[in-house]
Protein backbone atom coordinates (compact mmCIF):
# COMPACT_ATOMS: atom_id res chain seq x y z
CA UNK A 1 0.00 0.00 0.00
CA UNK A 2 1.22 3.49 -0.44
CA UNK A 3 1.87 5.52 2.34
CA UNK A 4 -0.35 8.23 1.24
CA UNK A 5 -3.44 5.93 0.93
CA UNK A 6 -1.88 4.25 4.22
CA UNK A 7 -2.76 7.15 6.21
CA UNK A 8 -5.63 8.30 5.16
CA UNK A 9 -6.83 4.29 6.03
CA UNK A 10 -5.15 4.70 9.22
CA UNK A 11 -7.60 8.16 9.63
CA UNK A 12 -10.54 6.00 9.10
CA UNK A 13 -9.81 3.23 10.71
CA UNK A 14 -10.02 5.57 14.04
CA UNK A 15 -12.99 7.07 12.99
CA UNK A 16 -15.19 4.48 11.99
CA UNK A 17 -15.57 0.43 12.37
CA UNK A 18 -13.79 -1.38 9.04
CA UNK A 19 -12.71 -3.83 7.72
CA UNK A 20 -9.44 -3.71 4.74
CA UNK A 21 -8.94 -6.03 2.05
CA UNK A 22 -6.07 -5.69 -0.25
CA UNK A 23 -5.96 -7.22 -3.83
CA UNK A 24 -3.58 -6.15 -6.48
CA UNK A 25 -2.27 -3.11 -4.97
CA UNK A 26 -6.17 -1.62 -4.33
CA UNK A 27 -7.55 -1.15 -1.21
CA UNK A 28 -10.87 -2.17 -0.67
CA UNK A 29 -12.06 -0.80 2.66
CA UNK A 30 -15.78 -2.94 4.13
CA UNK A 31 -18.43 -0.81 5.41
CA UNK A 32 -21.41 -1.45 7.37
CA UNK A 33 -24.65 0.37 6.06
CA UNK A 34 -25.05 2.63 8.99
CA UNK A 35 -21.68 4.62 8.61
CA UNK A 36 -21.85 4.71 4.63
CA UNK A 37 -22.88 8.63 4.24
CA UNK A 38 -20.73 9.68 7.34
CA UNK A 39 -17.46 7.92 5.90
CA UNK A 40 -18.19 8.90 2.02
CA UNK A 41 -18.41 12.31 3.72
CA UNK A 42 -15.26 12.03 5.88
CA UNK A 43 -13.85 11.11 2.29
CA UNK A 44 -14.70 13.73 0.53
CA UNK A 45 -14.39 16.87 2.54
CA UNK A 46 -11.54 16.12 4.73
CA UNK A 47 -9.62 13.71 2.17
CA UNK A 48 -10.12 15.56 -0.73
CA UNK A 49 -11.70 12.34 -2.47
CA UNK A 50 -13.74 14.89 -4.68
CA UNK A 51 -14.89 12.39 -7.37
CA UNK A 52 -16.98 9.22 -7.23
CA UNK A 53 -15.95 7.19 -10.26
CA UNK A 54 -18.23 4.39 -10.53
CA UNK A 55 -20.80 2.94 -8.20
CA UNK A 56 -22.50 -0.47 -9.01
CA UNK A 57 -22.98 -3.93 -6.78
CA UNK A 58 -22.47 -7.37 -6.72
CA UNK A 59 -24.31 -10.09 -6.62
CA UNK A 60 -23.31 -13.52 -4.01
CA UNK A 61 -26.49 -15.25 -4.58
CA UNK A 62 -27.03 -17.99 -2.71
CA UNK A 63 -25.17 -16.35 0.06
CA UNK A 64 -27.99 -14.81 1.86
CA UNK A 65 -26.27 -12.57 4.57
CA UNK A 66 -24.99 -10.54 2.68
CA UNK A 67 -26.47 -11.10 -0.58
CA UNK A 68 -25.14 -7.79 -2.10
CA UNK A 69 -22.03 -5.69 -2.08
CA UNK A 70 -22.65 -2.31 -3.49
CA UNK A 71 -19.34 -0.71 -4.56
CA UNK A 72 -17.94 2.70 -4.57
CA UNK A 73 -15.43 3.45 -6.48
CA UNK A 74 -13.40 7.05 -5.40
CA UNK A 75 -11.22 8.98 -6.60
CA UNK A 76 -8.89 11.50 -5.50
CA UNK A 77 -7.60 13.73 -8.29
CA UNK A 78 -5.90 16.39 -5.85
CA UNK A 79 -3.82 13.37 -4.19
CA UNK A 80 -4.15 10.83 -7.27
CA UNK A 81 -5.08 8.25 -4.96
CA UNK A 82 -8.38 5.81 -5.55
CA UNK A 83 -10.40 4.06 -2.70
CA UNK A 84 -12.90 1.47 -2.76
CA UNK A 85 -15.36 1.42 -0.55
CA UNK A 86 -17.99 -1.59 -0.06
CA UNK A 87 -21.09 -2.20 1.64
CA UNK A 88 -22.35 -5.46 2.75
CA UNK A 89 -26.65 -5.39 2.19
CA UNK A 90 -28.34 -8.25 2.75
CA UNK A 91 -31.26 -10.32 0.69
CA UNK A 92 -34.14 -8.86 2.35
CA UNK A 93 -35.70 -6.31 1.45
CA UNK A 94 -32.44 -4.76 0.11
CA UNK A 95 -31.41 -0.73 0.84
CA UNK A 96 -28.98 1.59 1.50
CA UNK A 97 -29.08 5.38 1.99
CA UNK A 98 -28.53 7.36 -0.69
CA UNK A 99 -25.43 9.22 -1.45
CA UNK A 100 -26.62 12.04 -4.14
CA UNK A 101 -26.57 14.81 -1.77
CA UNK A 102 -22.63 13.82 -1.63
CA UNK A 103 -21.65 12.84 -5.31
CA UNK A 104 -24.11 14.18 -8.04
CA UNK A 105 -23.76 11.55 -10.33
CA UNK A 106 -24.72 9.08 -7.91
CA UNK A 107 -28.53 9.76 -8.80
CA UNK A 108 -28.28 7.46 -12.60
CA UNK A 109 -25.49 5.49 -11.29
CA UNK A 110 -28.16 4.04 -8.29
CA UNK A 111 -30.85 4.37 -10.43
CA UNK A 112 -28.77 1.47 -12.70
CA UNK A 113 -28.30 -0.60 -9.23
CA UNK A 114 -32.09 -0.54 -8.75
CA UNK A 115 -32.82 -1.63 -11.99
CA UNK A 116 -30.46 -4.11 -12.49
CA UNK A 117 -30.14 -5.62 -8.82
CA UNK A 118 -33.13 -4.04 -7.04
CA UNK A 119 -31.15 -2.62 -4.35
CA UNK A 120 -33.70 0.53 -3.04
CA UNK A 121 -31.98 4.12 -2.17
CA UNK A 122 -33.51 5.58 0.52
CA UNK A 123 -33.80 9.51 -0.02
CA UNK A 124 -33.09 8.72 -3.81
CA UNK A 125 -35.16 12.10 -5.86
CA UNK A 126 -35.99 10.29 -8.72
CA UNK A 127 -35.62 6.34 -8.16
CA UNK A 128 -36.80 4.94 -11.73
CA UNK A 129 -35.50 2.12 -13.94
CA UNK A 130 -32.89 3.85 -16.01
CA UNK A 131 -31.56 0.73 -18.54
CA UNK A 132 -34.44 -1.53 -18.42
CA UNK A 133 -37.82 -0.23 -19.85
CA UNK A 134 -40.13 0.75 -16.85
CA UNK A 135 -42.81 -2.18 -16.91
CA UNK A 136 -40.08 -4.50 -16.60
CA UNK A 137 -40.53 -7.79 -14.28
CA UNK A 138 -37.07 -8.65 -12.17
CA UNK A 139 -33.67 -7.62 -12.24
CA UNK A 140 -31.60 -8.87 -14.22
CA UNK A 141 -28.12 -8.77 -13.21
CA UNK A 142 -28.95 -10.59 -10.16
CA UNK A 143 -27.63 -14.32 -10.25
CA UNK A 144 -30.74 -15.49 -9.89
CA UNK A 145 -32.47 -14.26 -13.08
CA UNK A 146 -31.68 -16.37 -15.92
CA UNK A 147 -29.72 -15.10 -19.12
CA UNK A 148 -32.54 -15.53 -22.24
CA UNK A 149 -31.37 -16.58 -25.33
CA UNK A 150 -33.54 -16.92 -28.99
CA UNK A 151 -34.06 -20.42 -29.93
CA UNK A 152 -31.65 -20.16 -33.86
CA UNK A 153 -34.29 -21.66 -36.14
CA UNK A 154 -33.34 -24.05 -38.72
CA UNK A 155 -35.71 -25.37 -41.78
CA UNK A 156 -36.67 -28.45 -39.78
CA UNK A 157 -38.43 -26.44 -37.05
CA UNK A 158 -39.09 -23.10 -38.62
CA UNK A 159 -42.53 -22.73 -38.20
CA UNK A 160 -42.75 -24.77 -34.55
CA UNK A 161 -40.41 -21.73 -33.12
CA UNK A 162 -42.25 -19.16 -35.00
CA UNK A 163 -45.89 -20.12 -33.30
CA UNK A 164 -44.50 -19.40 -30.00
CA UNK A 165 -41.74 -17.00 -30.34
CA UNK A 166 -42.91 -13.45 -29.25
CA UNK A 167 -43.06 -10.49 -31.55
CA UNK A 168 -44.05 -7.28 -31.11
CA UNK A 169 -48.05 -6.72 -30.78
CA UNK A 170 -49.64 -4.61 -33.29
CA UNK B 1 -38.06 -4.31 -29.63
CA UNK B 2 -38.13 -1.38 -27.42
CA UNK B 3 -40.94 0.62 -27.14
CA UNK B 4 -41.30 4.53 -25.94
CA UNK B 5 -43.43 3.65 -22.50
CA UNK B 6 -46.21 6.40 -22.35
CA UNK B 7 -45.41 9.15 -20.17
CA UNK B 8 -47.95 10.88 -18.06
CA UNK B 9 -46.67 14.23 -16.65
CA UNK B 10 -47.84 12.52 -13.06
CA UNK B 11 -45.28 9.99 -13.54
CA UNK B 12 -42.13 12.95 -14.14
CA UNK B 13 -44.06 15.37 -11.70
CA UNK B 14 -41.09 15.66 -9.49
CA UNK B 15 -38.81 16.48 -12.50
CA UNK B 16 -40.60 19.33 -13.60
CA UNK B 17 -41.23 22.86 -12.54
CA UNK B 18 -44.74 23.95 -10.92
CA UNK B 19 -45.40 26.00 -13.89
CA UNK B 20 -45.41 22.67 -16.23
CA UNK B 21 -48.19 21.73 -14.08
CA UNK B 22 -50.04 24.97 -14.17
CA UNK B 23 -49.34 24.93 -18.13
CA UNK B 24 -47.23 28.03 -18.55
CA UNK B 25 -44.34 25.99 -19.65
CA UNK B 26 -44.48 23.46 -22.50
CA UNK B 27 -42.95 20.10 -22.09
CA UNK B 28 -41.98 18.54 -25.31
CA UNK B 29 -40.33 15.36 -26.61
CA UNK B 30 -37.04 14.96 -28.47
CA UNK B 31 -36.16 11.95 -30.29
CA UNK B 32 -35.26 8.55 -29.89
CA UNK B 33 -35.37 9.31 -33.13
CA UNK B 34 -33.49 11.95 -33.66
CA UNK B 35 -30.55 13.24 -36.02
CA UNK B 36 -28.76 15.42 -33.58
CA UNK B 37 -28.48 12.95 -30.79
CA UNK B 38 -26.37 10.62 -31.52
CA UNK B 39 -27.59 7.59 -31.52
CA UNK B 40 -31.15 6.59 -29.60
CA UNK B 41 -31.27 9.25 -27.12
CA UNK B 42 -34.38 10.41 -25.80
CA UNK B 43 -34.63 13.79 -24.38
CA UNK B 44 -37.73 15.42 -22.67
CA UNK B 45 -37.91 18.83 -22.37
CA UNK B 46 -39.29 21.64 -20.24
CA UNK B 47 -39.88 24.99 -22.37
CA UNK B 48 -40.28 28.30 -22.00
CA UNK B 49 -40.76 29.57 -25.38
CA UNK B 50 -37.82 28.40 -26.97
CA UNK B 51 -35.77 28.47 -23.35
CA UNK B 52 -35.11 25.38 -21.77
CA UNK B 53 -35.97 25.22 -18.28
CA UNK B 54 -35.26 21.64 -17.58
CA UNK B 55 -33.69 18.74 -19.48
CA UNK B 56 -34.70 15.42 -18.43
CA UNK B 57 -32.38 12.52 -20.46
CA UNK B 58 -34.31 9.07 -20.91
CA UNK B 59 -31.62 6.28 -21.72
CA UNK B 60 -31.65 2.77 -22.50
CA UNK B 61 -32.77 2.33 -25.96
CA UNK B 62 -29.44 0.53 -26.59
CA UNK B 63 -28.95 -1.41 -23.59
CA UNK B 64 -28.04 -5.13 -24.88
CA UNK B 65 -26.74 -6.88 -21.34
CA UNK B 66 -23.36 -6.81 -21.61
CA UNK B 67 -22.20 -7.01 -18.68
CA UNK B 68 -24.57 -10.16 -18.07
CA UNK B 69 -23.55 -11.53 -20.96
CA UNK B 70 -19.90 -11.65 -20.22
CA UNK B 71 -20.66 -13.47 -16.66
CA UNK B 72 -21.84 -15.61 -19.30
CA UNK B 73 -18.63 -16.38 -21.17
CA UNK B 74 -14.68 -17.99 -20.63
CA UNK B 75 -12.10 -14.78 -20.05
CA UNK B 76 -11.44 -14.97 -23.65
CA UNK B 77 -14.29 -15.09 -25.38
CA UNK B 78 -16.25 -12.37 -23.55
CA UNK B 79 -14.02 -9.67 -25.21
CA UNK B 80 -15.44 -9.58 -28.14
CA UNK B 81 -18.50 -8.42 -26.37
CA UNK B 82 -16.49 -5.47 -25.30
CA UNK B 83 -16.01 -3.87 -29.26
CA UNK B 84 -19.40 -3.93 -29.01
CA UNK B 85 -19.92 -1.35 -25.81
CA UNK B 86 -18.48 2.29 -27.12
CA UNK B 87 -18.38 1.28 -31.39
CA UNK B 88 -16.46 4.22 -31.99
CA UNK B 89 -13.69 3.65 -29.09
CA UNK B 90 -13.63 -0.37 -29.86
CA UNK B 91 -9.39 -0.64 -29.61
CA UNK B 92 -9.38 1.21 -26.25
CA UNK B 93 -12.37 -1.01 -25.27
CA UNK B 94 -10.25 -3.66 -25.60
CA UNK B 95 -7.32 -2.29 -23.75
CA UNK B 96 -9.58 -1.32 -20.87
CA UNK B 97 -10.87 -4.91 -20.55
CA UNK B 98 -7.63 -6.76 -21.19
CA UNK B 99 -5.65 -4.59 -18.61
CA UNK B 100 -8.45 -5.68 -16.32
CA UNK B 101 -7.43 -9.24 -16.55
CA UNK B 102 -3.91 -8.66 -16.65
CA UNK B 103 -4.11 -6.96 -13.72
CA UNK B 104 -6.51 -9.84 -11.85
CA UNK B 105 -3.67 -12.54 -13.68
CA UNK B 106 -0.40 -9.98 -12.89
CA UNK B 107 0.57 -10.82 -16.26
CA UNK B 108 3.11 -9.36 -17.82
CA UNK B 109 3.20 -7.76 -21.90
CA UNK B 110 5.88 -7.72 -24.01
CA UNK B 111 7.40 -4.14 -24.66
CA UNK B 112 6.32 -4.65 -28.43
CA UNK B 113 2.88 -5.30 -27.98
CA UNK B 114 2.50 -1.98 -25.67
CA UNK B 115 4.24 0.00 -28.22
CA UNK B 116 1.38 -1.36 -30.61
CA UNK B 117 -1.01 -1.32 -28.45
CA UNK B 118 -0.39 2.69 -27.78
CA UNK B 119 -0.40 3.18 -31.33
CA UNK B 120 -3.35 1.41 -32.39
CA UNK B 121 -5.11 3.09 -29.25
CA UNK B 122 -4.05 6.91 -30.28
CA UNK B 123 -4.92 6.18 -33.50
CA UNK B 124 -8.47 5.42 -32.41
CA UNK B 125 -8.38 8.34 -30.10
CA UNK B 126 -8.20 10.28 -33.36
CA UNK B 127 -10.17 8.43 -35.63
CA UNK B 128 -13.34 9.15 -32.47
CA UNK B 129 -12.56 12.92 -32.53
CA UNK B 130 -12.93 12.73 -36.83
CA UNK B 131 -16.39 10.93 -36.15
CA UNK B 132 -16.64 13.65 -33.63
CA UNK B 133 -15.84 16.42 -34.99
CA UNK B 134 -17.36 15.61 -38.67
CA UNK B 135 -21.07 14.83 -36.58
CA UNK B 136 -21.13 17.63 -34.03
CA UNK B 137 -19.94 20.27 -37.07
CA UNK B 138 -23.19 19.16 -39.38
CA UNK B 139 -25.70 19.39 -36.56
CA UNK B 140 -24.31 23.25 -36.89
CA UNK B 141 -24.87 22.43 -40.25
CA UNK B 142 -21.35 22.55 -41.41
CA UNK B 143 -21.42 20.18 -43.76
CA UNK B 144 -18.16 19.59 -45.68
CA UNK B 145 -15.87 18.64 -42.19
CA UNK B 146 -17.87 15.76 -41.92
CA UNK B 147 -16.67 14.58 -46.05
CA UNK B 148 -13.05 15.51 -45.02
CA UNK B 149 -13.17 14.25 -41.64
CA UNK B 150 -14.41 10.56 -43.01
CA UNK B 151 -11.58 10.60 -46.02
CA UNK B 152 -9.49 10.42 -42.87
CA UNK B 153 -11.05 8.42 -40.54
CA UNK B 154 -11.14 5.53 -43.51
CA UNK B 155 -7.69 5.69 -43.55
CA UNK B 156 -7.02 4.72 -39.75
CA UNK B 157 -9.76 1.53 -40.20
CA UNK B 158 -8.00 0.52 -42.86
CA UNK B 159 -4.90 0.46 -40.75
CA UNK B 160 -6.85 -1.74 -38.51
CA UNK B 161 -7.59 -3.77 -41.48
CA UNK B 162 -4.72 -4.41 -42.19
CA UNK B 163 -3.48 -5.65 -38.65
CA UNK B 164 -7.28 -7.58 -37.24
CA UNK B 165 -8.65 -8.58 -39.90
CA UNK B 166 -11.74 -6.13 -39.49
CA UNK B 167 -12.68 -2.51 -39.91
CA UNK B 168 -14.13 -2.02 -36.41
CA UNK B 169 -14.84 -4.97 -34.42
CA UNK B 170 -11.21 -6.29 -33.84
CA UNK B 171 -10.36 -8.10 -30.83
CA UNK B 172 -6.80 -7.49 -31.52
CA UNK B 173 -5.44 -6.82 -28.06
CA UNK B 174 -5.56 -10.25 -26.00
CA UNK B 175 -4.86 -11.22 -22.31
CA UNK B 176 -1.21 -11.44 -22.63
CA UNK B 177 -0.34 -9.26 -25.83
CA UNK B 178 -1.67 -9.25 -29.14
CA UNK B 179 -3.29 -11.66 -31.42
CA UNK B 180 -0.54 -11.78 -33.66
CA UNK B 181 2.28 -9.37 -35.20
CA UNK B 182 1.33 -6.22 -37.19
CA UNK B 183 1.56 -6.82 -40.80
CA UNK B 184 5.05 -6.06 -42.64
CA UNK B 185 3.00 -3.07 -44.67
CA UNK B 186 1.85 -1.48 -41.33
CA UNK B 187 4.64 0.79 -40.63
CA UNK B 188 4.63 2.45 -44.11
CA UNK B 189 0.64 2.88 -43.43
CA UNK B 190 0.99 4.82 -40.41
CA UNK B 191 4.03 6.79 -41.38
CA UNK B 192 2.00 8.05 -44.23
CA UNK B 193 -0.77 8.86 -42.09
CA UNK B 194 1.49 10.40 -39.95
CA UNK B 195 2.74 12.66 -42.84
CA UNK B 196 -0.36 13.86 -44.07
CA UNK B 197 -2.62 13.69 -40.87
CA UNK B 198 -1.20 17.56 -39.20
CA UNK B 199 -2.28 19.79 -42.82
CA UNK B 200 -5.75 17.52 -42.78
CA UNK B 201 -5.90 18.82 -39.13
CA UNK B 202 -4.76 22.35 -40.33
CA UNK B 203 -7.61 21.76 -42.77
CA UNK B 204 -10.60 21.16 -40.26
CA UNK B 205 -9.41 24.44 -38.58
CA UNK B 206 -9.20 26.27 -41.43
CA UNK B 207 -13.14 25.15 -41.69
CA UNK B 208 -14.07 26.06 -38.15
CA UNK B 209 -11.72 27.67 -35.43
CA UNK B 210 -12.07 31.13 -36.71
CA UNK B 211 -15.75 30.77 -38.62
CA UNK B 212 -18.05 33.73 -37.68
CA UNK B 213 -21.30 31.13 -37.65
CA UNK B 214 -19.21 28.24 -35.78
CA UNK B 215 -17.93 30.91 -33.05
CA UNK B 216 -21.64 32.11 -33.28
CA UNK B 217 -23.03 29.02 -31.98
CA UNK B 218 -20.65 27.80 -29.66
CA UNK B 219 -18.87 30.44 -27.62
CA UNK B 220 -20.50 30.93 -24.34
CA UNK B 221 -22.93 28.42 -24.62
CA UNK B 222 -22.70 25.35 -21.84
CA UNK B 223 -20.58 26.42 -19.70
CA UNK B 224 -19.36 23.96 -16.99
CA UNK B 225 -17.37 25.10 -13.76
CA UNK B 226 -14.49 22.49 -12.58
CA UNK B 227 -16.55 21.87 -9.67
CA UNK B 228 -19.08 21.38 -11.33
CA UNK B 229 -17.35 18.32 -13.65
CA UNK B 230 -15.46 16.69 -10.63
CA UNK B 231 -19.34 16.97 -8.96
CA UNK B 232 -20.42 14.70 -11.47
CA UNK B 233 -17.99 12.57 -12.49
CA UNK B 234 -17.14 14.23 -15.54
CA UNK B 235 -13.93 13.58 -17.13
CA UNK B 236 -12.40 13.54 -20.78
CA UNK B 237 -11.97 16.59 -23.10
CA UNK B 238 -14.81 18.11 -20.95
CA UNK B 239 -13.37 18.06 -17.89
CA UNK B 240 -10.04 19.47 -19.75
CA UNK B 241 -12.06 22.22 -21.16
CA UNK B 242 -12.65 23.66 -17.41
CA UNK B 243 -9.41 24.19 -17.13
CA UNK B 244 -8.21 20.77 -14.94
CA UNK B 245 -5.33 18.95 -16.49
CA UNK B 246 -6.47 15.50 -15.52
CA UNK B 247 -5.48 12.71 -18.26
CA UNK B 248 -5.06 9.48 -17.31
CA UNK B 249 -2.24 8.44 -19.68
CA UNK B 250 -0.20 11.22 -17.47
CA UNK B 251 -0.97 11.36 -13.89
CA UNK B 252 -1.23 6.99 -13.81
CA UNK B 253 0.40 6.13 -16.90
CA UNK B 254 0.08 2.41 -18.36
CA UNK B 255 1.23 0.70 -21.54
CA UNK B 256 3.77 2.67 -21.08
CA UNK B 257 2.79 6.32 -21.62
CA UNK B 258 5.30 7.74 -19.34
CA UNK B 259 8.04 7.27 -22.30
CA UNK B 260 6.52 9.72 -24.82
CA UNK B 261 6.48 12.71 -24.69
CA UNK B 262 3.28 14.88 -25.08
CA UNK B 263 1.10 17.52 -23.36
CA UNK B 264 -2.39 17.34 -22.15
CA UNK B 265 -4.27 20.49 -23.63
CA UNK B 266 -6.79 22.31 -21.42
CA UNK B 267 -8.84 25.85 -21.82
CA UNK B 268 -10.67 27.34 -18.94
CA UNK B 269 -13.87 28.69 -20.79
CA UNK B 270 -15.50 25.28 -20.51
CA UNK B 271 -17.75 25.88 -22.55
CA UNK B 272 -18.84 24.67 -26.36
CA UNK B 273 -15.55 26.22 -27.95
CA UNK B 274 -13.15 25.27 -25.40
CA UNK B 275 -14.27 21.73 -25.88
CA UNK B 276 -13.99 22.06 -29.57
CA UNK B 277 -10.03 23.28 -28.99
CA UNK B 278 -9.26 20.74 -26.48
CA UNK B 279 -10.35 17.68 -28.80
CA UNK B 280 -8.42 19.31 -32.24
CA UNK B 281 -5.52 19.59 -30.15
CA UNK B 282 -5.46 16.30 -28.40
CA UNK B 283 -6.10 15.07 -32.33
CA UNK B 284 -2.14 16.77 -32.88
CA UNK B 285 -0.87 14.82 -29.88
CA UNK B 286 -2.03 11.94 -30.08
CA UNK B 287 -0.12 12.08 -33.57
CA UNK B 288 2.73 13.11 -31.54
CA UNK B 289 2.57 9.66 -29.68
CA UNK B 290 2.14 7.72 -32.45
CA UNK B 291 4.96 9.29 -33.99
CA UNK B 292 7.43 8.56 -31.00
CA UNK B 293 6.27 5.32 -30.61
CA UNK B 294 6.70 4.03 -34.43
CA UNK B 295 9.97 5.29 -34.06
CA UNK B 296 11.39 3.39 -31.12
CA UNK B 297 9.16 0.43 -31.90
CA UNK B 298 11.04 -2.47 -29.78
CA UNK B 299 11.69 -5.64 -31.52
CA UNK B 300 10.82 -9.11 -29.91
CA UNK B 301 7.67 -10.98 -29.26
CA UNK B 302 3.55 -9.71 -28.82
CA UNK B 303 2.85 -12.40 -26.53
CA UNK B 304 3.83 -13.07 -23.13
CA UNK B 305 5.45 -16.71 -22.81
CA UNK B 306 3.71 -17.62 -19.79
CA UNK B 307 1.22 -20.35 -21.42
CA UNK B 308 -1.02 -20.75 -18.29
CA UNK B 309 -2.86 -17.53 -19.41
CA UNK B 310 -1.56 -17.39 -23.35
CA UNK B 311 -2.21 -19.71 -25.54
CA UNK B 312 1.59 -20.95 -27.08
CA UNK B 313 2.08 -20.14 -30.94
CA UNK B 314 1.07 -22.51 -33.42
CA UNK B 315 4.83 -23.69 -33.91
CA UNK B 316 5.16 -25.58 -30.59
CA UNK B 317 2.01 -27.35 -30.48
CA UNK B 318 2.97 -30.08 -33.00
CA UNK B 319 6.24 -30.73 -31.28
CA UNK B 320 5.61 -30.05 -27.50
CA UNK B 321 3.40 -32.33 -25.17
CA UNK B 322 3.23 -29.79 -22.73
CA UNK B 323 2.26 -26.69 -25.34
CA UNK B 324 -0.65 -29.03 -26.43
CA UNK B 325 -2.07 -29.74 -23.05
CA UNK B 326 -1.59 -25.84 -22.62
CA UNK B 327 -3.71 -24.75 -26.18
CA UNK B 328 -6.73 -27.60 -24.87
CA UNK B 329 -6.70 -26.18 -21.82
CA UNK B 330 -7.06 -22.51 -22.46
CA UNK B 331 -9.76 -23.37 -25.31
CA UNK B 332 -11.77 -25.64 -23.78
CA UNK B 333 -12.01 -24.67 -19.96
CA UNK B 334 -10.14 -21.34 -20.23
CA UNK B 335 -7.80 -20.16 -17.56
CA UNK B 336 -8.58 -19.51 -13.87
CA UNK B 337 -7.54 -16.09 -12.25
CA UNK B 338 -7.13 -15.87 -8.29
CA UNK B 339 -10.16 -14.35 -6.29
CA UNK B 340 -10.01 -10.86 -6.01
CA UNK B 341 -11.18 -7.68 -7.59
CA UNK B 342 -9.83 -5.08 -9.72
CA UNK B 343 -10.67 -1.58 -11.06
CA UNK B 344 -8.77 -0.87 -14.05
CA UNK B 345 -9.25 2.59 -15.81
CA UNK B 346 -7.78 4.05 -19.18
CA UNK B 347 -8.75 7.44 -20.84
CA UNK B 348 -10.50 7.14 -23.59
CA UNK B 349 -11.50 9.45 -26.16
CA UNK B 350 -14.55 10.83 -24.30
CA UNK B 351 -12.66 9.95 -20.37
CA UNK B 352 -12.13 7.62 -17.77
CA UNK B 353 -13.50 4.30 -18.94
CA UNK B 354 -13.11 1.45 -16.17
CA UNK B 355 -13.73 -1.97 -15.99
CA UNK B 356 -14.52 -3.30 -12.44
CA UNK B 357 -13.61 -7.26 -12.65
CA UNK B 358 -14.46 -9.66 -9.91
CA UNK B 359 -13.64 -13.50 -10.14
CA UNK B 360 -14.64 -16.42 -8.33
CA UNK B 361 -11.62 -18.17 -8.79
CA UNK B 362 -13.49 -19.78 -11.60
CA UNK B 363 -12.75 -19.71 -15.56
CA UNK B 364 -15.96 -16.78 -16.17
CA UNK B 365 -15.59 -13.56 -14.62
CA UNK B 366 -18.03 -13.73 -11.78
CA UNK B 367 -19.13 -9.87 -12.22
CA UNK B 368 -17.96 -7.23 -15.27
CA UNK B 369 -19.43 -3.82 -14.89
CA UNK B 370 -17.85 -1.16 -17.31
CA UNK B 371 -17.42 2.61 -15.74
CA UNK B 372 -18.17 4.34 -19.07
CA UNK B 373 -17.70 7.77 -19.33
CA UNK B 374 -20.42 8.96 -21.44
CA UNK B 375 -22.78 7.97 -18.67
CA UNK B 376 -21.62 10.73 -16.41
CA UNK B 377 -20.72 13.15 -19.49
CA UNK B 378 -24.53 12.84 -20.62
CA UNK B 379 -25.77 13.30 -16.96
CA UNK B 380 -24.70 16.76 -16.66
CA UNK B 381 -26.83 17.71 -19.78
CA UNK B 382 -29.15 19.77 -17.35
CA UNK B 383 -26.90 21.54 -15.70
CA UNK B 384 -25.07 22.59 -19.30
CA UNK B 385 -28.42 23.12 -21.47
CA UNK B 386 -30.39 25.22 -18.73
CA UNK B 387 -31.47 28.64 -19.90
CA UNK B 388 -29.88 28.17 -23.55
CA UNK B 389 -32.07 28.25 -26.70
CA UNK B 390 -33.17 24.45 -28.11
CA UNK B 391 -30.76 25.27 -31.16
CA UNK B 392 -27.95 25.62 -28.57
CA UNK B 393 -29.02 21.94 -26.93
CA UNK B 394 -28.01 20.40 -30.18
CA UNK B 395 -24.75 22.16 -30.06
CA UNK B 396 -24.34 21.24 -26.36
CA UNK B 397 -25.06 17.52 -26.77
CA UNK B 398 -22.54 17.44 -30.27
CA UNK B 399 -20.11 18.80 -28.01
CA UNK B 400 -20.16 16.31 -24.87
CA UNK B 401 -19.43 13.65 -27.62
CA UNK B 402 -21.79 10.67 -26.27
CA UNK B 403 -21.66 7.30 -27.93
CA UNK B 404 -24.89 5.45 -26.59
CA UNK B 405 -23.72 2.23 -26.61
CA UNK B 406 -21.58 3.49 -24.22
CA UNK B 407 -24.23 4.57 -22.04
CA UNK B 408 -26.82 1.90 -22.28
CA UNK B 409 -24.35 -1.29 -22.25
Amino acid sequence: METVLQSVVQALQERFPLQIEEFRGEVHVLVSAEHLVGLLNYLKNDESFEMLSTLTAVDYWPQQQPRFHVIYQLTSLKRNLSLQVRVPVGAMEPSLPTVTRIYANANWREREVWDMFGIRFEGHPDLRRILMPADWQGHPLRKDYPLGYEEPQFTFNFDEINRRKPYAKE
Amino acid sequence: MTQIQEMTLDEIRHLVTERAVQGETVVLNMGPQHPSTHGVLRLILELDGEVIVNVIPDIGFLHTGIEKNMEAKTYQKAEVMTDRLDYLNTVGNNLAYVMAVEKLLDLDVPPRAQAIRVILTELQRIASHLVWIGTSALDLAAMSVFLYAFREREMILDIFEMCSGQRMMTTYFRPGGLWRDVPVEFEDAVRNFVRIFPRRVDEYEALLTKNPLFLDRTLGIGKLTTEQALQYGVTGPILRATGLAWDLRKVRPYMGYEQYDFNVPTHTAGDVYARYLVRVQEMRESLKIVQQALDKLPYGPVRSNNHKYVPPPRSEIGVSMESLIHHFKLWTEGFTPPKGAVYSAVESPRGELGVYLESDGSPKPYRVHWRTPSFDNLQVLPVLAKGHLIADLIAIIGSIDIVLGDIDR
